[in-house]
């Protein structure tokens, strides 16, 4: 269902054009199934998320402490990225640098290869969604297996995650049953939760067991430690980063915090805001390959960090707040528009307000400059983002960055691929009627003698809604009359 | 150039010229600080880890080996696996485990790893410290309790010592300094592995334990 289509950097990424955009939201609303799944699971997760800041004042200097940890993280972001890579080499692990999705999967590629790899065993990270590493392995020969339980899901039906934390969340059990007993040998349709999930993991442990390499997100990785921090529930996380003999890490250059202490108070309202659980079932931090007296854990450990795009998000002290992002997907569970349309029809790795403001900077807004109007900016977003980043100011500062004329030194590539003269003059026009007293009296003077002459179709406008008319009176002629 | 030196340069090229201010953390913990007794950070560690699944036993010091041979008996466990040169340890090796079979870690995991994953039914480690505010065991892998000891049998026993219990993460780590020297694998551990990716219905023993029995010693008096 996906077309290829260039990022910014030319790299093939599944991605469906920004024109189809329209026509996937179009269908989304009108299937009831899905709005109810989403509906149902948005009012859940709000839920969960409500019950664990019953103390607005706690809530409050939370947000603000972790928003000033990222903040302070990323003023000094190169020097810290430089003290992660000596940490982490001086720990023994192999640090990788990729601008672009290609070059990413190249060096993991690279790395199976040295290590005739077969298969490698996946832990959730939507990065390696990002890169479609999947598909870079699948293309050269080597078995890439999602073993986070939703991600499984997802793979066997050969869709892409819906939500970053709940990938398989559009799906019901009875789908999953359908899917599980169409796919994996011997196994008999059940609907019971836990009945499947006892299958997964029977599935998924033979290949922990004789995977070649494991892979791994990062949540957050701290310089002065040369640590990663991963947080789960399943344990596949640990399993993937502990029983293979290779454990390849991938995140984007913006996961960096200094101290370990900045964990603590990230790792909190990260698990609070996501799925409304006070802490997740296993935070695991990782500062090397076996080493010493260790008896069992990885002998590689690899940590690719991937820009595109996200240095151009850096370059421009607004768009920079986008980097502060610890992908707790809060902003999507309490978005009005994602919970009618769901994830698929955004059509890009990230769905949701936080989509909508970090895929331009990956794909270029040639691609994705309507994503930005997607949105009521009802405002909700920001509220709950736990790092306070301004969601619906971004989405303002994206939408002039794709309609304002191309211009040379732009913030962005793709500056100006919404841009339309006609649109625009029209605007320019208004502008200036409406700046000055005079003008905007003659105008609504003769707005209200000739609103018969109002046209009936008003293109978008028009198309949900009744004809916009002038009043027959104007305002003040209404106030003059009353005095 | 290369890609890293190019990233390096992109991002050098646009760093604010001031870093920001280093984050006041203990502004935040100091004022939320409880000052509890140790029976008081016990509770909370308890009622925070049952509420993920976990069972939670206190123990008299000199009574845990019999009380884990007892729950493994309970629970039918045919083999238990364990870090034989730990203090713990040794008081297992000497006190055996009734009629569970007492297997300690031995060799490379490369050496166990069919058995580890086949035919260990749990797995037994100490914890190195636990936290009041959300519930969790912390737990440091080492090589007498090696990373797969607590992840890969079905069954994961923890011995804790309720003086180790923080108040809260933040605590723990400041306050014993892990910055200083971390292991290979620090964790901290909230209940048995869980899931609730099938229309979010909580399911347990996704691929991690599908059980986790905390021991609780040192419970009694109030010396921190
Ligand atoms: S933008 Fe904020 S709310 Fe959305 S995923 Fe990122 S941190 Fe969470």
């Amino acid at each position: 269902m996906s077309t290829q289509a260039p990022n910014t950097t030319g790299q093939p990424i599944a991605f469906v054009s920004a024109q189809a955009l329209r026509a996937r939201m179009h269908d989304a609303v009108n299937d009831p199934h899905l709005r109810q799944s989403f509906r149902g699971a948005m009012d859940f997760l709000m839920a969960k998320r409500a019950a664990q800041f019953p103390d607005e004042g706690e809530l409050d200097s939370l947000r603000s402490l972790s928003e000033s940890i990222r903040q302070y993280s990323l003023s000094k972001l190169p020097d810290l990225l430089e003290q992660l890579e000596a940490n982490l080499i001086r720990n023994g692990v192999h640090v990788h640098w990729a601008e672009t999705p290609d070059e990413a999967n190249a060096i993991m590629l690279g790395i199976a290869r040295r290590h005739q790899a077969k298969l490698v065993v996946k832990g959730k990270s939507m990065v390696s969604e990002e890169i479609e590493f999947n598909h870079a392995m699948e293309a050269a020969g080597v078995g890439a297996l999602e073993s986070d339980m939703g991600e499984y899901i997802v793979q066997l039906a050969g869709e892409k995650p819906s939500h970053i934390i709940m990938p398989a969340i559009h799906q019901t059990k009875q789908q999953i049953a359908k899917l599980f007993a169409e796919h994996i040998p011997g196994v008999d349709y059940t609907d019971n939760v836990d009945a499947l999930i006892q299958i997964g993991r029977r599935v998924l442990r033979e290949k922990f067991e004789i995977a070649d390499i494991g892979l791994s997100g990062v949540n957050f990785a701290v310089a002065e430690t040369g640590t990663l921090c991963l947080v789960e529930n399943e344990g596949n996380g640990r399993m993937c980063t502990t029983v293979p003999k290779v454990h390849i890490a991938i995140t984007g250059i913006e996961k960096v915090v200094e101290k370990l202490e900045h964990v603590a108070p990230l790792f909190s309202i990260l698990t609070r805001s996501a799925t409304g659980q006070a802490v997740s079932t296993y935070f695991n931090m990782i500062s090397g390959p076996r080493r010493g007296g260790d008896r069992d854990g990885p002998e590689e450990v690899h940590l690719v960090l991937l820009d595109n795009g996200r240095s151009q998000a850096y370059a421009d002290e607004q768009l920079r707040k986008t980097l502060q992002c610890i992908r707790c997907g809060a902003c999507m569970n309490h978005c009005p528009v994602y919970t009618r349309i769901g994830g698929h029809a955004y059509g890009t790795t990230y769905p949701g307000p936080i989509g909508k403001i970090v895929s331009p900077h990956m794909m270029g807004l040639e691609q994705t400059h309507l994503l930005p109007t997607a949105s009521s900016l009802c405002g909700a977003c920001g509220e709950v983002c736990p790092v306070k980043i301004p969601i619906p100011e971004l989405l303002i500062r994206l939408r002039g960055e794709a309609q304002s004329a191309p211009h040379a030194n732009p913030a962005m590539v793709g500056q100006g691929a919404g841009y339309d003269a006609k649109v625009s003059l029209l605007w320019k026009l208004w502008a200036r009627l409406y700046a000055r007293p005079a003008t905007y009296r003659a105008f609504t003077w003769l707005a209200t003698r000739f609103r018969f002459l109002t046209p009936k179709q008003q293109s978008g406008w028009t198309a949900a809604r009744t004809p916009l008319k002038p009043a027959p009176r104007r305002l003040r002629d209404m106030v003059k009359d009353r005095r | 150039m290369s890609a890293r030196d190019r990233i390096l340069a992109r991002l050098r090229g646009n760093q604010p010229a001031q870093a920001d201010a280093l984050p006041d953390l203990a502004a935040h913990y100091t004022p939320r600080a409880r000052g509890e007794a140790k029976a008081a950070r016990l509770a909370r560690f308890r009622t925070g880890i049952e509420g993920f699944h976990a069972e939670v036993h206190v123990s008299r010091e000199a009574d845990w080996p019999a009380l884990l041979a007892r729950l493994c008996a309970d629970k039918q466990v045919g083999t238990l696996m364990y870090g034989a040169n730990t203090p713990a340890g040794q008081r297992l090796t000497g006190a055996g485990c009734g009629a569970t079979t007492l297997r300690p870690w031995a060799g490379q995991v490369e050496d166990i790893k069919a058995d580890l994953f086949h035919r260990v039914d749990a797995g037994f480690t100490q914890a190195r410290g636990a936290i009041a505010e959300t519930g969790s065991l912390i737990l440091w892998s080492s090589a007498e309790e090696p990373r797969t000891l607590s992840l890969v049998p079905p069954i994961h026993f923890a011995l804790l010592d309720a003086a180790t219990i923080h108040p809260t993460f933040y605590d723990a780590l400041v306050s014993e300094n892990w910055a200083a020297g971390l292991p290979t694998n620090a964790l901290l551990i909230s209940g048995p592995s869980k899931t609730a990716d099938i229309q979010q219905t909580l399911a347990y023993g996704a691929h991690g334990p599908k059980e986790l029995v905390v021991i609780v010693i040192n419970a009694e008096g109030d010396a921190a």
